[in-house]
């Protein structure tokens, strides 16, 4: 407790660290968005023509989508975005075939220094295996040689699609098909790059696999998409770190995962997200509009998505299960930071198909500032899940008396040997906790800390170790200047 | 062909033609608003989230028209008047206030229990000041009600008064091969220090369908205990819709009952608002359902001034094809400091085709609050099944125990033991 603790000074003196620009020369498409984008970004790809058809497919979705404007029914609410006012696609210039990281951009290297990622520090002390997608291309892949020993496929989406058509075809658009929602079909039409994952039979991956997302270039949207597939018996556990340098233009991020498990396959999902979330009068920020979803198509099979929300001036985001296989799990651990004039509407959907179902959601949401923090989610039992459980904790806390917390949860069971069970309570920081850390000279600020970093513990356990940490830390600089 | 909607409005324009001199009054132009409201809003819809569990349009299939104040006997609406309890009972047959069958008891003066007909003909003045305040119209129901504002009661209580008795609603809706629509109004306003126990029950007769649109507003005043309770037992191919709303002053406590058991299609909407400082608001409500009928109650408490507290419990039992719906909305406004709001929904599925969808909803916007919201959703305890057939009771029984057992929480803080003991036979009756 005492190192993060010592921090808080030096943190104080931060607003918004990973505010800065890499000059890298960038190759981007003229704003806008019409088919002939949509051709343009698959043809700088060298996309097959069947992944340039599917996109196709979702952009004329999406257009009659777009007629109807996009969604409302979120408890966020935002000047409309303007589709035609965003580059859909910026690439870094020098892309030459990588084989080694002495072969990167040392400016693009630098950049991902100062996020404190370094990929040579992460390659040779941590075995962290990392895919940084800056912007929309992804960068580079470490420790792909030593994976692929394993049959382990790690690489970038549009390597993907070209190397390993036959899973791509397969997998894409099966969990978040591309008449999902609107911004899946936006997705899916202009989806940049991304990252691929195929853990094959029976293997359980090393190292933690890891993927940075850094939005750069102003005015560009990320679209990024990433698959990740656990084959029977395989196992993988996936971290997902994403800043964004300060800016005041929203910039706009919908993104869509899939993961799929099949049977005894155990998939774990984390997310520390920390993009730019405006200045104090909730000018600029990031729209964060996410699909992430998960299927357990396999019997035993088990998906568990961590995530700590600290970043994005709205995140609007669900990350979900659905329990196919007997006897499947879907976890669900969050902590949702709002600050200032943050938004946030997040949660997840327990979808119990397969009998002997389990599901568990965890949810802390955070308000401070004028921000709102609202949970909503799903847990739906179907008629054939027999015996299926879940149970679910939303707990909000609220700091500062002009903030706003909400929870919408909804349940539909119709299986009488179901057992759903729902807890939520709101409150604020209890007067005698205080009390008693500053009795025993503790500051204010570092009680609140305290305070707040045990409140969020049960969801800070199933972080991997790296991210624990890093996380503890965000919560600090996310809350600072709230307490009066 | 007029869709259902045109012909409510041109109901109305056809009752209003029809009025002598009435047309003109403060009463009627308020009417009017209110259709002009209906014709914009019209039914609600699965595509309204407060109505997604709720699909309303079987009630098209039927062509409901107002009834007649049929001849029932006494020994009829003696069935439905509640032992032991002694009570003031204001009658309804198909909607319309029944004098013959009405008793109510010497009251101190001042006090008013009366039809809302012969208020709007007499005393017009008394309720202009309330009515349609309290119940905000923002649906299609509530304004085709107060479109139709007719027929339903006045209670009004002084300062510093109380009532001889508990005050009994009782309505009785059913006519012979007819599908009959009652759209009662109730107004319930108490001064400052008052205590009032109103029990409301529907009842209908034969087994055809009907309409029940009822819309109930309480002002409770300064210091006033106000109790209701909701009983509604109707034949299973009935819809009721209900909407209560309460509106609390100072130091006043509201507490509320819901008990359904009977009905087809039944959505209740009870909304209090706490709206000055040291109130109490209380929502119980118990649901007991079978064959196809579906329950959907909504509930909405909103903390609008600091120092109140609130307390929500609402049990359902479900049995055969029948849905239950639960949404429980508590509001902590900005300035509503200190707030302390508690909710409970908990509900057993007896079988593999009975569902339920709950959505218990915490919106909060001041930060000096406990608030906390459970919600279960289960089966009887084999285990406590197992414990009662081992003392030899019949598993049919041990059910029927445990069942009784989880209801009984909700009647436990019923005081008057003839009216506890009431609820409990229907229970009892209901179960068997």
């Amino acid at each position: 407790m005492s190192t993060e603790l010592s921090n808080v000074e030096e943190l104080a003196i931060k607003d918004y660290k990973y505010g800065f620009e890499t000059e890298i020369e960038m190759e981007t498409l003229p704003k806008g968005l019409n088919e002939d984008i949509v051709r343009k970004i698959s043809e700088k790809k060298n996309e097959p023509e069947w992944m340039l058809e599917w996109r196709l497919k979702a952009f004329r979705h999406w257009l009659t989508l777009e007629k109807q404007s996009e969604p409302k029914w979120a408890n966020i609410s935002y000047p409309a975005v303007d589709f035609q006012d965003i580059i859909y696609y910026a690439a870094p210039k020098k892309k030459p075939e990588l084989k080694s990281l002495d072969e990167v951009d040392p400016e693009l290297l630098k950049t991902f220094e100062k996020l404190g990622i370094s990929l040579q520090e992460q390659k040779r002390l941590s075995g962290v295996a990392v895919d940084a997608v800056f912007d929309s291309v992804s960068v580079t892949t470490t420790f792909k040689e030593e994976l692929s020993k394993l049959g382990i496929i790690f690489c970038s989406m549009s390597e993907a699609v070209k190397e390993h058509p036959e899973l791509v075809k397969k997998y894409i658009g099966s969990v978040v098909p591309y008449t999902d929602n609107f911004y899946a079909a936006l997705n899916s039409a202009v989806f940049s790059d991304g990252s691929f994952c195929y853990i094959p039979k029976g293997v359980r991956c090393p190292m933690e696999l890891s993927t940075y997302f850094r939005i750069n270039t102003s005015g560009t949207g990320q679209f990024e998409r990433t698959l990740l597939i656990a084959d029977e018996g395989g196992y993988v556990s996936y971290l997902e770190g994403c800043t964004a340098p300060m800016r005041d233009e929203n910039q706009l991020h919908a993104a869509v995962v899939e993961l799929i498990a099949l049977d005894n396959a155990t998939i774990k999902y984390s997310t520390v997200q920390n993009w730019y979330p405006g200045d104090q009068e909730g000018k600029g920020g990031i729209y964060n509009f996410v699909t992430k979803r998960g299927a357990c198509r396999g019997v035993n099979s088990k998906i568990t998505w961590t995530q700590v929300e600290t970043g994005s001036a709205i995140t609007w985001k669900y990350p979900s299960c659905i329990l196919q296989g007997d006897n499947s799990i879907g976890e669900f651990y969050s902590v949702a930071v709002t600050n200032n004039f943050q938004q946030a509407d997040t949660g997840t959907k327990m979808i119990h198909l397969g009998k002997n179902t389990k599901s568990t959601i965890v949810s802390k949401g955070i308000s401070a500032g004028k921000s709102n923090n609202s949970y909503r989610g799903l847990v739906k039992v179907h008629k054939n899940a027999e015996n299926s459980r879940n149970f679910t904790q939303c707990d909000s806390l609220l700091i500062g008396d002009r903030c706003g917390a909400h929870t919408f949860p909804y349940i539909e069971v119709n299986n009488q040997s179901a057992k759903v069970e729902h807890e939520a309570t709101t409150s604020k920081i209890g007067e005698d906790q205080l009390f008693y850390l500053r009795q025993r000279g503790i500051s204010m600020e570092d009680s609140i800390n305290m305070i707040v970093n045990g409140y969020c513990k049960d969801v800070f356990r199933e972080l991997p170790m790296e991210f624990a940490v890093e996380a503890q830390k965000l919560l600090s600089i996310s809350l600072e200047g709230s307490v009066g | 062909m007029e869709t259902i909607k045109e012909k409510y409005i041109s109901d109305f324009r056809k009752a209003e033609e029809n009025m002598n001199g009435e047309a003109s009054t403060a009463f009627h132009q308020f009417r009017k608003s209110a259709i002009a409201k209906f014709d914009e809003l019209g039914f609600p819809s699965l595509k309204n989230e407060d109505w997604k569990y709720t699909n309303i349009s079987p009630l098209f299939n039927y062509e409901f028209t107002k009834g007649a104040d049929l001849n029932i006997s006494k020994k009829e609406v003696e069935k439905y008047m509640i032992k032991g309890l002694d009570e003031n009972v204001i009658v309804f047959v198909n909607g319309i206030y029944s004098e013959k069958h009405s008793s109510i008891k010497k009251q101190q003066t001042g006090i008013v229990i009366e039809s809302l007909k012969n208020v709007i003909k007499n005393n017009a003045g008394l309720i202009l000041d309330h009515i349609g305040k309290i119940a905000e119209i923002d649906n299609g129901f509530t304004a085709l009600n107060t479109a139709f504002a007719g027929e339903g009661a006045v209670i009004f209580v002084p300062d510093n008064a109380a009532v001889n008795g508990h005050i009994h609603l009782l309505n009785i809706t059913g006519e012979k091969d007819r599908n009959i629509l009652t759209q009662p109004r109730h107004i319930i306003i108490t001064g400052k220090n008052c205590n009032v126990k109103i029990i409301e029950s529907y009842h209908s007769t034969g087994s055809e369908a009907n309409l029940v649109n009822a819309v109930s507003e309480i002002a409770v005043g300064e210091g006033s205990i106000v109790e209701i309770y909701r009983l509604q037992q109707e034949n299973e191919s009935s819809f009721q819709i209900n909407r209560t709303h309460a509106l609390q002053s100072a130091n006043s406590t509201f507490t509320h009952y819901s008990v359904t058991l009977g009905g087809g299609i039944v959505r209740n909407d009870t909304n209090i608002k706490l709206d000055a400082e040291n109130c109490t608001g209380n929502l119980y409500g118990l649901y007991l359902t079978e064959g196809n009928q579906h329950v959907d109650n909504h509930t909405l408490i909103d903390h609008a001034k600091p120092h109140c507290q609130s307390n929500e419990m609402y049990k359902g039992v479900l049995n055969d094809r029948s849905k239950g719906v639960f949404n429980g909305k508590v509001f902590v406004r900005e300035d509503a400091q200190k707030t302390n709001a508690y909710q409970s929904n908990k509900a057993i599925l007896l079988t593999d085709t009975a569902s339920i969808d709950t959505k218990p909803q915490l919106e909060i916007f001041a930060d000096d609050v406990k608030c906390s919201h459970g919600a279960a959703i289960g089966q009887l305890d084999d285990e406590a099944v197992f414990y009662l057939r081992s003392r030899g009771i019949g598993e049919e029984m041990a059910r029927t125990v445990l069942i009784r057992a989880f209801a009984n929480d909700i009647f436990e803080t019923i005081e008057n033991d003839a009216f506890h003991e009431h609820l409990n036979h229907l229970v009892f009756e209901k179960l068997k």
